[in-house]
């Protein structure tokens, strides 16, 4: 029972290409990405100090990475006092290593899971079943991915690209083969399919002796993790097994308990666009009678440690997968999180995954194109990542090649094969590359501008606007730019 | 090398250029956002908190200490439960008035006894107005975790105003981090198919909260 994984995809042109035809998925993008999107701009004006949280999100984050080392190691000591065990994997192998083996020393053959990029990143269901271990998901999404043996396509509605039809056949067809069946006669409502999740997955929460999450956070001070969800299998998956099993990113730390308040404010509203998901929980090691007796931390290197040592990439470590920049992608909208060819897909996908995996392979070469540079997503961050900085930055990297950090080690890479068109395109921009200062100044024009547009109409419009998100003033295209700097020079229009 | 040793080589070689007497993480950034939304009275902020409950379709009842007992065996006779989980350090009074099957919180207790339950009744460590949050931490009027979870109807108490701050830094304050945490806002719910919101998928489907006055 694995997910589909992404070895062998095609590049990212070539699997847009493909899934800009596909009218359904399309379809439920557009509606899906365009709801979330009018939502969370309301869940954000609600509080007056988002500027002030995003600039303190963002400097909290910086300065963790800064000395991720001296926080690794606190955070170390503070979860063995609270009567965890840390491990560490360097890479994806070595980490599905220690979970299978933590696993098998259960006497196991089952876990349930609650959803984790880093566990999808790191292919631990595949790992675990190549060893007759089953790993459930458990997340209604992911569970229809799951039984669908498909990919996820968004960060936090991995099924967005499926509908309410195709999900009831997938029930239909494949609950029976892995327990309790879907009842006879279900219809595509939501209400009824949730149901039938909810009876399928009880059955496997109620015996489970061996749980697996990732976390959303880990506090270095005091040993804490949280994990952040909507439905309560987290919740099951995290108190009811006797082992808990958490395999996170060394990135995903904050220094102090205090820190907590700035991302608990910043993450629900830019994800969900809530004022707060519907269950948080935190657990600190183990307490006892209440919960898993043995808890278990695979910090997680496989890539990570290479990204850092760029210091322009560096701030995707920042990135706490809140999604909100898939939303107003333009890209991700019309191609869809399959197209990315990775668990994270979208604009934070195209600048994450060439720096995790190298840009050597055709998909990772072609990702820090997927963008229009148009600057939405930087907008939205509630950590303020610059997207489009590191995209540029990529792609001067791929199409020139350099010096770059892999697997611990500094190696040159070469300008990467079958990027002719784009290295001509390179060499058209070189004035702009060889201004690296006069580049950044066009992208921040355009969103510095846009912060300033309102987010209500006043006067007549005020109620009209109260209840609708404006259309967002799109960023100022590359092309514009290009048009009124450079060009601009020789063109009259 | 063991690959711990491994990795911190590796992250200190990747911060080669940051300089070893960079800013301490207490003068590294200033908190220059607010500590809680707007201006209001003690009662506004429990108002906003029962409004905010409500929002996220939690159902809000109001009380006084006198009449909690009647209120929760309202709750639990309206909705026809024979059986509640009760943690051990539940005030008892708050059940006087229900003849329903009391099931100790007990670590012998299975899951499958548990979902076999119809409710359960507990108090909270705090609530949080702004975001309509109520925490719960494991307190002996609180209970094991899994209680809140596996029964499909969880009635909690709020003392008002002493349990309930306006904002997420307010409460974090109040929380000790050491406790296992668990925060609660509305029942538990999906939109993972077609964005369509659907209450109940493994947590309760029925959240009521009792925003008690006079403690
Ligand atoms: S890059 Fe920013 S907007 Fe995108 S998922 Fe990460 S935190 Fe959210």
């Amino acid at each position: 029972m694995s997910g589909g994984t992404f070895v062998g995809m095609p590049s990212f042109p070539k699997a847009a290409h493909e899934a800009v035809h596909n009218q359904t998925l399309r379809g439920n993008l557009r509606h899906a990405t365009h709801t979330i999107r009018a939502k969370r701009a309301n869940a954000v004006a609600e509080v007056s100090d988002w500027a002030e949280l995003r600039e303190a999100g963002k400097q909290i984050k910086d300065h963790t990475l800064r000395h991720l080392d001296r926080y690794l190691v606190q955070l170390e000591e503070s979860v063995t006092a609270a009567g965890g065990t840390v491990h560490w994997a360097a890479d994806a192998d070595e980490a599905n290593r220690i979970v299978t083996y933590l696993v098998k020393a259960t006497g196991e053959s089952e876990v349930v899971k609650v959803k984790s990029m880093a566990t999808q990143e790191i292919g631990l269901n595949e790992a675990l079943e190549a060893e007759g271990i089953n790993a459930y998901e458990t997340d209604l999404a992911e569970l229809i991915v799951q039984l669908g043996k498909d990919r996820p396509s968004h960060i936090l509605v991995p099924a967005i690209h499926r509908n309410r039809g195709e999900i009831r056949d997938i029930f239909a067809r494949e609950m029976s083969e892995w327990g309790r069946p879907a009842p006879e006669g279900l219809t595509d409502t939501p209400a009824e399919l949730a149901e039938a999740a909810r009876l399928h997955l009880r059955e496997k929460f109620l015996r489970a002796k061996v749980g697996v999450s990732g976390a959303n956070f880990m506090v270095a001070e005091t040993g804490t993790l949280v994990v952040v969800e909507s439905e309560g299998n987290g919740r099951m998956c995290l108190t009811l097994p006797e082992t808990l099993i958490s395999v996170v990113g060394i990135e995903k730390i904050v220094p102090t308990w205090q820190d907590l308040e700035v991302f608990l404010q910043t993450l629900p509203r830019s994800s969900t666009a809530e004022r707060m998901n519907p269950y948080t929980s935190t657990w600190t090691g183990t307490t006892d009678e209440d919960g898993p007796q043995t808890f278990h931390l695979v910090l997680i290197d496989n890539g990570r440690t290479d990204t850092l040592a760029d210091e322009v990439g560096r701030q995707a470590l920042r990135c706490i997968r809140c999604s909100a920049c898939l939303n107003v992608c333009p890209v991700y909208e019309r191609a869809g999180g399959h197209a990315y060819g990775s668990v994270y897909p979208g604009p934070i996908g195209a600048i994450l995954s060439p720096q995790l995996r190298g840009t050597q392979s055709e998909i990772d070469a072609s990702l820090p194109y997927a963008s229009s540079l148009c600057g939405a997503c930087y907008d939205v961050c509630p950590v303020a990542i610059d997207i489009p900085e590191v995209l540029v930055h990529l792609r001067e990297r791929v199409v020139e090649g350099g010096v770059v950090t892999r697997d611990g080690a500094k190696v040159v890479l070469k300008p990467a094969k079958g990027h002719a068109a784009e290295r001509a395109a390179m060499r058209a921009a070189r004035w702009a590359f060889g201004r690296p200062g006069a580049l950044r100044t066009g992208q921040r024009f355009a969103s510095r501008t846009r912060r300033f547009h309102p987010r209500t109409l006043p006067g007549p419009g005020k109620a009209w606007s109260e209840t609708r998100a404006l259309p967002t003033v799109p960023a100022e295209p590359f092309r514009d730019w290009w048009q009124r700097t450079h060009g601009g020079k020789d063109a009259s229009k | 090398m063991s690959s711990r040793d491994l990795i911190l080589a590796r992250v200190r070689r990747a911060l080669a250029d940051v300089p070893r007497d960079d800013t301490p993480y207490d003068q590294a950034f200033e908190r220059g956002y607010l500590r809680e939304h707007g201006d209001r009275s003690v009662e506004q902020t429990v108002e906003l908190l029962a409004e905010n409950l409500a929002d996220y379709r939690a159902q809000v009842h109001r009380s006084d200490a006198d009449g909690l007992a009647a209120t929760i065996a309202g709750l639990l006779a309206e909705r026809g439960s024979t059986s509640v989980v009760v943690p051990t350090g539940l005030d008892p009074e708050w059940l006087a008035a229900t003849a329903v099957t009391r099931v100790p919180d007990r670590l012998a207790g299975t899951p499958d006894e548990l979902d076999r339950v119809d409710s359960v009744v507990t108090a909270c460590a705090v609530a949080i107005a702004e975001t309509g949050t109520i925490v719960l931490d494991g307190g002996p009027d609180q209970g094991r975790r899994r209680i809140t979870l596996v029964p499909d109807h969880h009635i909690c108490v709020v003392r008002v105003p002493a349990q309930v701050v306006s904002s997420v830094p307010q409460g974090l304050e109040r929380l000790d981090p050491a406790r296992p945490l668990t925060w609660i806002s509305g029942p538990s719910a999906t939109s993972d198919i077609e964005l369509d919101r659907v209450e109940g998928v493994h947590g309760p489907r029925t959240l009521e909260v009792v925003l008690v006055s006079g403690e």
